[in-house]
């Protein structure tokens, strides 16, 4: 009954981490198989994630705009009114085309899909369970593992799939909710948050840290959460959640304690909890086989070239540590068939972007100032804002700036942030100059469109040396 | 899938160098670790093996001056040699190597790998740098991505040429003496054509390593006050206690008994008592060492070089012979690190293996002494009112007489020749 089909890679998971390195191996002439618990492929981020969350944010971008925004334009329109149904629709075709999209890919490289549950039986021995009950045996050359994460769950706070959600569910609300609290202040809240905000919902957050996006730059947290709330959004920071109480017309307070021991209550037809993600490596195997995982994280524990503690299987993306971002996924599942190919392959973890979809958007690489200021590190600042910038002006999207951290002594540039407009395009100009080691004056002399948001990077480079053009 | 091969860093201070000569040929296979070639630096030059297997595809022909980290070659996936290869070979010119490789138009289909570094090819800043200070970005070493000269690479290198004063250690030198075997190296190895001067007359280029000992041995005399004394030393008894001992010796510890060890510890025993041939004037200080790093002169086909025996002090005489046969063979095979050139505190030469009676060699800058060892020829001596025969070898020192004077010269050399002439007394560090 149990079919043992031969592999020189099988990789578990086709989420970015898994769908890419399988294309990649078979790239380099592996013969490849792929196992997916839940069809469609693409796992979180293309239809639980990134995807989803980038058509809901456009749509509700779009409502919001037309809505309030259009009178200065000169247009006029009736009464804008919102069917939601169809907003969903839409998103659901957006995801629909990309996932489409993966499963072609896998058949033009001539990669197998497994469906079922796969876990790793032996070295070398990966067993499909599929949901009937069947299992088919998969002999693997080299196993990598790609199940990406899950959300964190609040202990007293479980989620029950209507009221108390997560974001599988906030992609997902048949209505919009009057009143919805939002616990964490991080990438994906803010992005739902901003979603529902835009469609009618009171939105407020209680994030337990003193600022949104924990760990960003702080300037850059600052002036987001200050654009955030001038569209009505609420935070409550440095804030603790202690309990959530059902009322009987079915909305719920959502219960918190402030800094000083003040008491919050936030009115919450839905709760979101968003407070992070962690690795989805129960049920592999993993235990059986001694696979190392980190303790406290959870993550699995792997060398340099991605493999755990037993030779022959990998890890990637967020099952292991680093961001968990599909591109940093998708790195990894390159440079690790590359090296499981004895050939060149490579992250280079210093120059990882990392973006919020909020409006305006904001992007972020490399150093902070609070991190260079703790090692010590000496450094200029070069900041610019988008307010005097033509494109922006002329596009009405004049909030934030671009700041540019570069070494005192080489100015080699260190960091970049950006709160602004299209931030998460921006940024990658600022990518590719810290991957090739660019100095801020390297930045500066470098033509830029006019005009363009990105003349807003260059000034910042010019202010690095305190010669921007267009400013003091 | 083609991998670079770029010209490895072989030294701190060394920021270029030459690419001698190709020892593998353009579409040929070559394996991991197989030496492709050869690279010929001031201090050494050595054999550089393959980064990995494939089709080799030589970008920067031989004889061309190139940069640590320039990319040389390319090594190209599979057993066949493809078709559309990289490879350009500049058949005009072998000695002009600079700036100019895009300018002629070799760039039309495939990015080819430029010989040298051009402006257009240099980040932003760093045109800037180099355009205001007059730099030649050939000199400047690229630690950025795949060998690029970086902003940062340029302050650096400003800085370092702001505050070099002393000029660097040479371990290349040569005797005075003309016995050593001048070599023809530089005839062969020259790409360029020989100008056709007078008949009877052949012109021929120096080649860089001479160019380089030449320089150093010009900057030697100029910079210091060079004497030498002599004395002579009845080699009788080393001979015998090598006869005595030698099957012994190499018995137990695998390697020949040479007079060179006798040598080696005599002057460690001899610089202990006479710190100043041991040190260094900088600027208007003198610079003593607690330890005895000291060179030995290995003459190779293309010159003079003195690979260094460090902290001598420590080592036995089995370790020394050890040391002496391992430069001479790497040496030989052109496998010493330039690190190994380097940190000498004094050296030894011996003309004697060519069989030179006498004379006065040079001492190799920073160092303020240099041993010359010669031929040991039998000669009557007189000994107690008798004419005896005893094999006996001149020893020169020459010294710099900013730091030593006559009476120490003198006096180290006597000590060298006590210790040999009774080795007993080096056992008991008399």
């Amino acid at each position: 009954m149990a079919d043992i089909s031969k592999f020189d890679l099988v990789i578990i998971g086709s989420g970015p981490g898994g769908y890419v390195a399988a294309i990649r191996a078979a790239q380099l002439g592996m013969n490849v198989a792929i196992v997916e618990r839940s069809l469609p492929l693409g796992g979180t981020c293309l239809n639980i994630g990134c995807i989803p969350s980038k058509a809901l944010l456009d749509s509700s971008e779009l409502f919001q705009k037309t809505r309030d925004e259009l009178g200065a334009h000169g247009i006029s329109t009736g009464k804008v009114t919102l069917d939601l149904g169809t907003m969903m629709k839409r998103k659901a075709a957006v995801v629909e085309k990309l996932t489409s999209g993966v499963s072609s890919l896998m058949k033009l490289n001539k990669i197998q899909v497994f469906e079922g549950t796969g876990s790793v039986t032996a070295t070398g021995r990966v067993s499909v369970k599929d949901s009937t009950g069947g299992t088919v045996d998969l002999a693997a050359g080299h196993i990598i593992l790609a199940t990406g994460s899950v959300p964190v769950e609040l202990p007293f706070l479980k989620y029950d799939g209507k009221t108390v959600v997560s974001s599988t569910e906030a992609l997902a609300f048949d209505k919009v909710p009057e009143t919805l609290a939002i616990v964490g202040a991080g990438a994906i809240g803010l992005e739902l948050g901003s979603v529902w905000n835009r469609l009618g919902s009171k939105v407020t957050f209680v994030e337990l840290m003193p600022s949104i996006l924990p760990g960003w730059d702080t300037q850059l947290s600052k002036t987001l959460v200050r654009e955030l709330k001038k569209q009505g959004m609420e935070f409550h920071l440095s804030a603790r959640v202690t309990g959530f109480e059902k009322q009987a017309k079915g909305n719920g307070i959502l219960l918190a304690e402030g800094e000083k021991g003040e008491k919050i209550q936030v009115p919450a037809e839905k709760v979101l909890v968003a407070v992070g993600r962690r690795p989805s490596s129960d049920g592999l195997g993993l235990e059986a086989l001694s696979i190392h995982r980190d303790d406290r994280s959870g993550r699995i524990v792997v060398n340099e070239r991605y493999e755990t503690s037993v030779p022959g299987i990998y890890a990637i993306g967020d099952l292991i540590h680093g961001p968990m971002l599909a591109h940093k996924a998708e790195d990894e599942g390159i440079a690790s068939v590359e090296l499981i190919a004895g050939i060149h392959g490579h992250v280079n973890y210093g120059v990882i972007p990392g973006v919020v979809y909020t409006w305006p958007e904001a992007a972020t690489v490399g150093r902070s100032e609070e991190s260079l200021k703790a090692e010590g590190i000496p450094y200029r600042k070069g900041s610019f804002p988008f307010g005097i910038n033509g494109r922006a002006i002329a596009m009405d999207a004049t909030a934030g700036f671009v700041k540019i951290l570069a070494h005192e002594r080489t100015d080699r540039i260190l960091g970049v942030h950006i709160v602004g407009p299209w931030a998460s395009d921006l940024i990658s100009e600022a990518v590719i100059a810290m991957e090739f080691s660019a100095s801020a004056e390297d930045l500066a002399r470098t033509v830029h469109a006019h005009p363009t948001l990105s003349e807003v990077t260059r000034e910042a480079a010019l202010a690095v040396d305190g010669r921007a053009i267009h400013s003091k | 899938m083609a991998q670079e091969v770029t010209v490895p860093s072989v030294g701190e201070s060394i920021s270029n160098g030459i690419l001698a000569t190709w020892l593998k040929q353009d579409g040929d296979l070559v394996a991991q670790g197989e030496e492709i070639f050869e690279l010929e630096t001031d201090k050494a030059t050595m054999a550089v093996p393959s980064p990995a297997a494939g089709i080799l595809r030589i970008t920067i022909p031989a004889e061309t001056e190139v940069s640590i980290g320039q990319v040389v070659a390319r090594l190209e996936e599979g057993k066949a040699p493809a078709a559309a290869g990289s490879s350009v070979r500049d058949a005009n010119s072998g000695a002009e190597s600079k700036a100019n490789g895009a300018n002629d138009g070799k760039r039309a289909a495939e990015p080819v790998a430029v010989e040298g570094r051009i402006l257009d090819d240099l980040a932003p800043a760093v045109r800037r740098l180099v355009s205001e200070n007059r730099l030649d970005p050939a000199s400047i070493k690229g630690t950025g991505k795949d060998g690029r000269i970086t902003k940062e690479d340029v302050l650096s290198a400003m800085q370092a040429a702001a505050s070099q004063t002393i000029p660097t250690q040479s371990s290349v030198r040569g005797t005075a003496d003309s016995a050593t075997a001048s070599p023809p190296a530089g005839a062969t190895r020259s790409a360029s054509t020989a100008a056709a001067g007078k008949a009877g007359e052949r012109r021929v280029p120096m080649t860089n390593f001479r160019k380089r000992i030449a320089e150093n041995l010009v900057n030697a005399k100029q910079g210091a006050a060079h004497l030498t004394t002599f004395n002579e030393v009845d080699m009788s008894e080393v001979m015998a206690l090598r006869k005595k001992y030698r099957d012994e010796f190499e018995k137990k510890h695998g390697v020949r008994l040479g007079f060179m060890s006798f040598f080696i510890k005599a002057s460690e025993l001899a610089l202990s008592d006479f710190p100043e041939a041991n040190a260094f004037i900088d600027g208007t200080d003198i610079v003593y060492h607690d330890y005895c790093n000291i060179g030995v002169a290995v003459s190779t086909e293309r010159g003079l070089i003195t690979p260094v025996i460090r902290n001598v002090e420590s080592l036995g005489f089995a370790d020394i012979e050890r040391q002496i046969i391992s430069f001479g063979k790497r040496a030989q095979e052109k496998r010493l690190s330039p690190d190994e050139l380097m940190g000498g505190t004094f050296t030894i030469t011996n003309g004697g293996v060519f069989g030179s009676m006498l004379s006065t060699p040079i001492p190799n800058p920073p160092q303020s002494a240099i041993l010359g060892m010669h031929s040991i020829q039998d000669r009557p001596v007189a000994l107690d009112g008798q004419v005896v025969i005893r094999p006996i070898m001149y020893v020169a020192l020459t010294y710099d007489h900013r730091i030593l004077d006559g009476r120490e010269a003198i006096g180290f050399l006597k000590k060298v020749k006590t210790l040999i002439e009774d080795p007993a007394l080096m056992l008991l560090n008399l």
